[in-house]
């Protein structure tokens, strides 16, 4: 019994503090962050002011008036919203056809979309660059950057999808149609309420991917577009001396982002772990 | 209302073929079960009426009309599944309406419809629950329910018993004959439970790997089986077979008296005797004997499995046997229409 009880106190202590300095080491670099954009940039650099410094606002007062932090704040949210509602308008549609419909091609048709993930973005960027700019005149627009963004995450949101639709018993979708509705009735009326709640993580994590994408967003944009990745981007000064304002910058553009995640984690954990009918 | 008529049905999966050519005649107002062991393709055909599977090859049709290429919800059929399928967000009230206001059928009629199913299946307490929040036995009736709204021309039943336990499932056996008497409609009834086949049916429809076994009336199948594997399947204990040997004073299987005089088979006899239809008799005009081994009391009749010489079992059923001991030897004999006589190799009825 002895034994028991020693080993029971001793993983109530170790595992806990385990967890905790794992969440520490994690979570540090945005807690370097946060502090920073309340330095001044002189004193970011100073390593004897790493807890102990006079706070100020300037650097938040100083982005909304000088680096017009709205209008890239705006553009993230219209480019991440629109990616994310063209996504699920493709993506029910074609995960609902191969959960319900499978041919033998499903499979290969869901690795193939997978695989497009595999290849590295930076082989594309000289086409995607020529062909956007000097050949459709489409380059810094949103609507290049919802259809970029929508892409990229279009095999995530079907994969994800289809999962969801996947758990859904196929006897109800034919007692719908026993029932006589069509297939948009199906998907209206008995797919999505059913697997709302999958549905709603998969947009909501979509969106995240969307707001966070740096990649394509940074190299696709000058002004009309630019995200909040290029606002960062943009004060990255190679020499270092920006600290200050580059954290409050990007404390700006991770806030709602965190925010939004938070709100909904209930959600988006029971989507991403339970499933849609339980 | 209508019959129902199949022709030269068959379904293949790419390659496979899983029905082979079915004919079937069903009457109006006819209940007829489709019994068979699993993958028989017994609820293949089932979905192939409700226009849930595509039919391969020949002709469905319900009352005077070829049903093959109709819409599942335009066929006048209406199915209850195994799982019931309930729609899970929506109350038992919408379960059943639903079909309904696809139709763009008026609120009233609607409403009429659901009390008046509601009433016949004693749910009307729950119409405004949701499905999570009943029973097995109620969400089975709320899906017959959803069934019955539709005023359909034949019922369709997919194992609809097989979720529910043993009590509610004899319970629910009854309502469902209940409602046949009531509606007088068509329904054809799945199921791998011979006694659910012989309580409920009409008309029995004996399935084996895509194809039609034996159609006929409970007592038909159980009185004359055509072939071994409906003898071995209808029934319950089953039947016991014994493989015979033949000269001129007869057929034997192992006891002092033939079981009947010899007959012809090309392929040799095999003799099959009920367990209910087993009689104690004297050694000398005992059919066949057996070292008893075990005695299963079930209150009203016992059980007495027996080990004939070869080492090979049966079964015989009787009301009461009084102390008899483990290890005697028993014999038996059957009335002369008792006696099922089967060719061996081709497994037809003799």
């Amino acid at each position: 019994m002895a034994v028991v009880s020693q080993n029971t106190t001793f993983s109530k202590v170790f595992w806990p503090a385990v967890a905790w300095s794992v969440a520490i080491i994690f979570f540090f670099p945005i807690f370097w962050m946060v502090f920073t954009s309340f330095k001044t940039d002189a004193d970011a650099v100073k390593p004897e002011f790493l807890f102990f410094f006079t706070p100020t606002l300037e650097n938040y007062t100083n982005m909304t008036e000088n680096y017009d932090y709205w209008r890239f704040a705006i553009n993230s949210v219209i480019t991440a919203t629109f990616a994310t509602i063209f996504a699920l308008v493709v993506g029910v549609p074609a995960a609902y056809a191969m959960a319900f419909n499978p041919s033998r091609a499903t499979k290969d048709v869901l690795m193939w979309m997978l695989s497009t993930k595999m290849l590295p973005a930076a082989a594309v960027l000289y086409p995607m660059t020529f062909l956007t700019k000097n050949f459709l005149d489409i380059y810094d627009t949103h609507f290049l950057i919802i259809v970029v963004l929508c892409l990229i995450n279009l095999p995530i949101v079907i994969w994800m999808l289809f999962t969801y639709f996947k758990e859904i018993p196929k006897e109800i979708i034919e007692a719908g149609k026993m029932d006589g509705v069509d297939t948009w009735g199906e998907i209206k009326d008995i797919l999505i309420p059913l697997a709302w709640g999958g549905v709603a993580s998969t947009a909501l994590l979509c969106f995240i991917f969307c707001w966070n994408e740096a990649y394509w967003t940074v190299r696709l944009t000058t002004t009309e577009a630019a995200t909040l990745s290029k606002l960062i981007e943009g004060n990255r000064a190679p020499e270092g001396l920006f600290f200050g304002r580059l954290s409050a910058v990007s404390t700006a553009a991770v806030g709602p982002i965190v925010v939004l995640g938070w709100f909904c984690q209930k959600q988006l954990v029971q989507g991403l772990t339970f499933g849609a009918v339980k | 209302m209508a019959g129902l008529t199949i022709r030269g049905v068959t379904k293949s999966y790419g390659e496979t073929q899983v029905m082979h050519g079915v004919d079937l005649d069903i009457e109006d107002g006819e209940f007829v079960v489709y019994v068979g062991p699993s993958g028989c393709g017994k609820s293949t055909l089932l979905r192939m009426i409700a226009g849930l599977e595509e039919i391969s090859g020949g002709e469905i049709s319900i009352g005077d009309r070829v049903v093959n290429e109709v819409a599942p919800s335009k066929r006048g059929v209406a199915m209850v599944f195994q799982t019931y399928a309930l729609y899970p967000h929506m109350s038992v009230y919408n379960n059943m309406a639903f079909g309904l206001k696809q139709i763009k059928t008026p609120k009233d009629e609607i409403d009429r419809r659901v009390r008046e199913a509601a009433k016949i299946l004693h749910i009307e307490e729950y119409l405004e629950r949701t499905p999570r929040a009943l029973s097995g036995g109620q969400r089975q009736r709320v899906a017959i329910g959803r069934a019955i709204v539709r005023e359909p021309d034949v019922f369709l039943f997919d194992e609809p018993l097989s979720n529910l336990d043993a009590a509610l499932r004899g319970q629910t056996r009854l309502e469902i004959a209940r409602l046949h008497e009531r509606l007088g409609v068509t329904m054809i009834y799945v199921t791998h439970d011979q006694v659910e086949a012989m309580t409920l049916a009409d008309k029995i429809v004996v399935l084996r790997d895509g194809r039609v076994e034996q159609v006929g009336r409970p007592m038909d199948l159980y009185n004359t089986p055509q072939n071994l594997f409906v003898a071995s399947f209808i029934g319950s204990p089953a039947m016991n077979f014994f493989k015979a040997e033949m000269n001129k004073d007869g057929v034997f299987i192992g006891g002092k008296a033939p079981v009947t005089k010899a007959v012809e088979a090309a392929g040799g006899v095999t003799v099959g005797l009920r367990p209910e239809h087993l009689i104690p008799c004297e050694e000398s005009e005992a059919f066949v004997s057996g070292k008893l081994e075990l005695v299963e009391q079930l209150g009203d009749h016992e059980l007495l499995h027996l080990v004939r010489e070869d080492s090979s079992e049966f079964v015989a059923k009787m009301e009461f046997l009084a102390d008899k001991k483990r290890g005697e030897a028993l014999y038996f004999k059957a009335a002369e229409d008792r006696i099922h006589l089967f060719d061996s190799k081709s497994e037809q009825r003799l």
